[in-house]
């Protein structure tokens, strides 16, 4: 990760297409937040790829200054992995909703941390279906009514923190977009974390799901770093990162491992031992040509 | 027979030798096969196999088919002239294909053959020598390799060197005991037997040739394409290209990755063309059902990627082991909305080295997905090869935006409309062209854009890169011609890997008295429209020769070019053979 010599804030990752989310959406604090942190972080906006789904979380590459990536629903951690691998310079960010990591998307979820490519992935978590109108989604909470679930959601929901501390993901956190300046510190140490990096954000949305407002998270949430939590401590993380529901909902950084897992680039020998893909020659040196035909004689 | 066709006319060798037996009880069952096959190679010989491997993990019936000449070889070849037959199935199963009077090689310690044709028996005791003399059962294959090798008149010490190639890092014991059982085999054949050969192989001297398999050529044109980045998943009958690229592209400063399904090994393909390195995927049928989605956002974001179909048969799990030419509608059109990509297909292992190459080529220019459709038949068959000349060809890279330092207002026009409808590419990293690709309708700048004005604009522009591939194609022969120059009575079509058993067939229907040319497609799209239309006219009829039930190639040429073309179709897992093209264009031509 390169840094810029000249000041960078906030609103050089702004980009000239206003956001089309409904007013109020928690995705404003994410896209906020993550512009702040990359200007905390002077990462020129020409270094920093932002890859998402489908959904409205998933547009927010076109509301961010940078390269993007807008792809398919489910798939943006492996559209970030074949960038980060042919580019390791770049800061690549995956993006998307909980529909798109949780649902469609949950095997490269998981793949994605066994792979430990240097991403961070965050999830914009309002556990609803928003660009659909309003389905149930994985992480919607037992008994919850949506269009789809019209007596309730008879389903409980997937636990991502869980998912992803026993997948073995070497940093684990949790942010709320009614937060901005700690969700932007999130960010920082997910971004500065060398592998795949986990931020799940409550990101309420105000239009289709009416039970877990901003009201809801307010009551409930509770800091991690404010109750002396030990993101260190493997088990005392799984333990927080079962809370969920009607008792607390804690936010922070729930586990950095302290030993973290090399990421792929440095174990992958042709990543580790020289520059990235894209600044290496192309081609077959006649030398080269002629050893690899030799050996097929 | 083969040597009866008119291209054979000068040669002096044009030899079909089968293996056949259950690979439970015999192991090596394809070792035989591809040990004779790289010995004929090595004195000099032109080779071509056939082979089906057994669905069955272990055990099953497994076939080696390989035809040798010392002239080129286009075709496995029809009848079988040398069986070697471990088993009594193995005998049973294909005594059909045993040409009259030909020579049936068999293990005596396990069967006695019962034939209901002449043929000459030759009976080996293969298991009882290479129990009893080499205290080397597992070795009896060789024994039968000896014995064929002694018909053909072959150096042992050039099987010797074969023998030592594979497992001389196992265990020089093991070389000894391989190598015994071979010497056994000829010489029983010879002392005991007391049979003289019925052909002689003698060297032949010139320059040393590859043998390749097709997966071998297309990974290699990869490679000499500039493919940096490749990401699979395993599949039959594409698995081998995964692990060539997973072996071989670290040397060459690449990434492989075994991915852990096909739409993530397509996605991160698609990640690292994005950022500027050219990548491949290869997989077969069920994987590229898997893909469409994803081929659908390469044609939207319009990102480079090549794919390599390499088709097996059936739809759904269908037959993994076996050949197949009926994924063509999947490739030209599979996927939601008007997603334009271009189509390829390599006509034989040589020809796979360079179909690669302009896989690659064409995916950069249009800046687009790229299919290649191989097969199963021409993925794992082997044949001799001219050394690959990577040095004399056209390599090109996709048009790049320049870099600029200044602070744009907007964002990169990186689709901006143009005359050929391909745009300046910017890779992230670069200063000042920063923009969002996207799968979601969009103007020239890739915000998102709905209105029937850009929708239109936008459709336009990404066919227009097709028209824009095909016009600057600049001397790439699209569509090869064969047979009958002129006005002719029928005119085939082809495409894929058929095109050296047609070419055969032709030039037997021509010697025979016919009027037949023959025209093999080898971008299918864009069609070659330009020249299939010259060649359509000069003929009375049209034969659409593929492995396919339902003509897929033979509906999209009716329906372009208003004909009523003869479909010449088979799905039996099989490639067709020389005489069932020339049966096919005698009923044609009648």
């Amino acid at each position: 990760m390169a840094t810029a010599t000249v000041e960078l804030k906030p609103k050089d990752y702004k980009s000239n297409v206003p956001p089309d989310w409904c007013p109020g959406c928690g995705d404003f604090g994410v896209l906020n937040a993550l512009q702040r942190a990359c200007a905390d972080l002077k990462i020129p906006p020409h270094e920093v790829v932002v890859v998402s789904g489908i959904g409205c979380s998933s547009n927010l590459p076109g509301f961010f200054k940078a390269y993007g990536l807008h792809g398919l629903h489910g798939r943006p951690i492996p559209v970030a992995t074949g960038i980060k691998l042919a580019n390791k310079d770049l800061t690549v960010i995956a993006t998307g909703g909980d529909g798109d990591g949780y649902g469609i998307g949950l095997s490269h979820f998981i793949h994605g941390i066994r792979r430990n490519v240097d991403l961070t992935y965050i999830v914009m978590n309002n556990q609803i279906y928003g660009l659909t109108t309003g389905q149930v989604s994985p992480t919607s909470l037992a008994g919850m009514q949506t269009k789809s679930t019209p007596s309730g959601n008879v389903e409980e929901p997937i636990n991502p923190l869980m998912l992803a501390l026993a997948a073995g993901c070497d940093f684990v956190a949790r942010g709320f977009s009614g937060d901005t300046k700690h969700l932007a510190e999130l960010y920082k140490q997910a971004i500065q974390h060398r592998g795949f990096a986990l931020v799940d954000v409550f990101s309420p949305c105000v239009t289709f799901n009416k039970y877990n407002t901003y009201d809801w998270f307010r009551q409930r949430i509770v800091k991690l770093e404010e109750k002396g939590h030990d993101p260190t401590d493997f088990v005392a993380a799984m333990q927080e990162a079962r809370k969920m529901g009607d008792g607390e909902v804690p936010i922070g950084v729930f586990y950095r491992n302290p030993n973290p897992r090399p990421p792929l680039d440095e174990r992958d020998p042709v990543l580790a031992s020289g520059p990235a893909l894209v600044k290496r020659p192309m081609g077959i040196t006649n030398a080269e040509g002629r050893k690899l035909i030799e050996e097929l004689m | 027979m083969a040597t009866e066709m008119a291209e054979a006319a000068t040669r002096v060798v044009d030899l079909v030798v089968g293996v056949a037996g259950d690979t439970g009880v015999t192991p090596g069952i394809m070792t035989t096969g591809e040990m004779l096959t790289l010995a004929v190679s090595r004195v000099g010989y032109d080779i071509y196999t056939f082979q089906t491997n057994p669905a069955e993990i272990k055990g099953g019936q497994a076939w080696y088919q390989l035809r040798l000449s010392d002239q080129q070889l286009l075709s496995q070849g029809n009848d079988v002239n040398v069986l070697i037959a471990f088993d009594e199935e193995g005998f049973e199963k294909n005594e059909k294909v045993l040409a009259d009077g030909g020579v049936l090689i068999y293990d005596a310690s396990a069967y006695e053959p019962h034939p209901s044709r002449e043929f000459r028996l030759v009976g080996v005791p293969m298991t009882k020598i290479a129990r009893e003399q080499v205290r080397f059962p597992l070795a009896k294959n060789m024994v039968g390799l000896g014995a064929a090798a002694a018909l053909v008149d072959l150096d042992l010490q050039v099987i010797r060197r074969m023998i030592e190639q594979k497992y001389a890092a196992k265990s020089m014991e093991i070389v000894e005991k391989n190598f015994a059982c071979v010497e056994l085999g000829a010489n029983y054949v010879r002392s005991e037997l007391g049979l003289s050969p019925i052909v002689r192989l003698k060297p032949i001297p010139r320059p040393e040739r590859l043998v390749l398999s097709g997966n071998e050529a297309i990974s290699l044109g990869a490679l000499a394409a500039g493919c940096r980045f490749f990401a699979g998943y395993p599949i039959t009958p594409a698995s081998t290209i995964l692990e060539f690229m997973m072996r071989e592209l670290p040397r060459f400063g690449g990434v492989a990755l075994q991915m852990e399904d096909e739409i993530a090994a397509l996605a991160s393909c698609i990640g690292a063309s994005v950022a500027g390195k050219k990548a491949m995927t290869a997989t077969s049928g069920p994987g590229l059902s898997l893909m469409v989605e994803l081929l659908g956002l390469a044609v939207m974001a319009e990102v480079p990627v090549v794919v390599a179909d390499i088709q097996r048969a059936g739809p759904s799990t269908g037959m993994p082991t076996k050949t197949e030419q009926s994924d063509l509608n999947l490739a030209l059109y599979g996927g939601h909305g008007d997603a334009p990509r271009v189509v390829v297909a390599p006509s034989s292992v040589g020809d796979a080295f360079y179909t690669a190459i302009r896989a690659f080529n064409l995916a950069e220019y249009t800046q687009g997905p790229c299919i290649l459709l191989s097969d199963a038949n021409l993925a794992n068959r082997k044949a001799t090869v001219d050394r690959p000349d990577s040095q004399g060809v056209k390599i090109v890279n996709r048009l790049l935006a320049p870099e600029s330092d200044e602070r744009l207002p907007k964002p990169f026009p990186r689709y901006q409309i143009t005359m050929s409808g391909i745009s300046p590419y910017a890779v992230p990293g670069m200063k000042g062209t920063y923009f969002v690709a996207t799968g979601l309708e969009h103007d020239e700048y890739g915000a998102p854009n709905y209105t029937p004005e850009v929708h239109t604009a936008m459709s336009h522009k990404r066919f227009r890169k097709l028209e824009s591939a095909y016009a600057n194609r600049n001397g790439d022969e699209w569509v090869s011609l064969y047979g009958a120059r002129g006005e002719a009575d029928l005119g085939v079509i082809s495409w894929g890997s058929n095109e050296g058993v047609i070419r055969e067939a032709v030039a037997q229907a021509n010697a025979e008295g016919y009027k037949v040319a023959f025209a093999h497609v080898h971008v299918l799209n864009p069609l070659p429209e330009k020249e299939l239309k010259a060649f359509i006219s000069r003929v009375r009829r049209v034969m659409v020769a593929e492995i396919n039930f339902a003509g897929q190639f033979a509906h999209l040429l009716a329906g372009r070019f208003k004909i009523d073309p003869i479909p010449l179709t088979k799905v039996s897992g099989t490639p067709f053979t020389p005489q069932e093209v020339l049966d096919g264009i005698r009923d044609a031509a009648a």
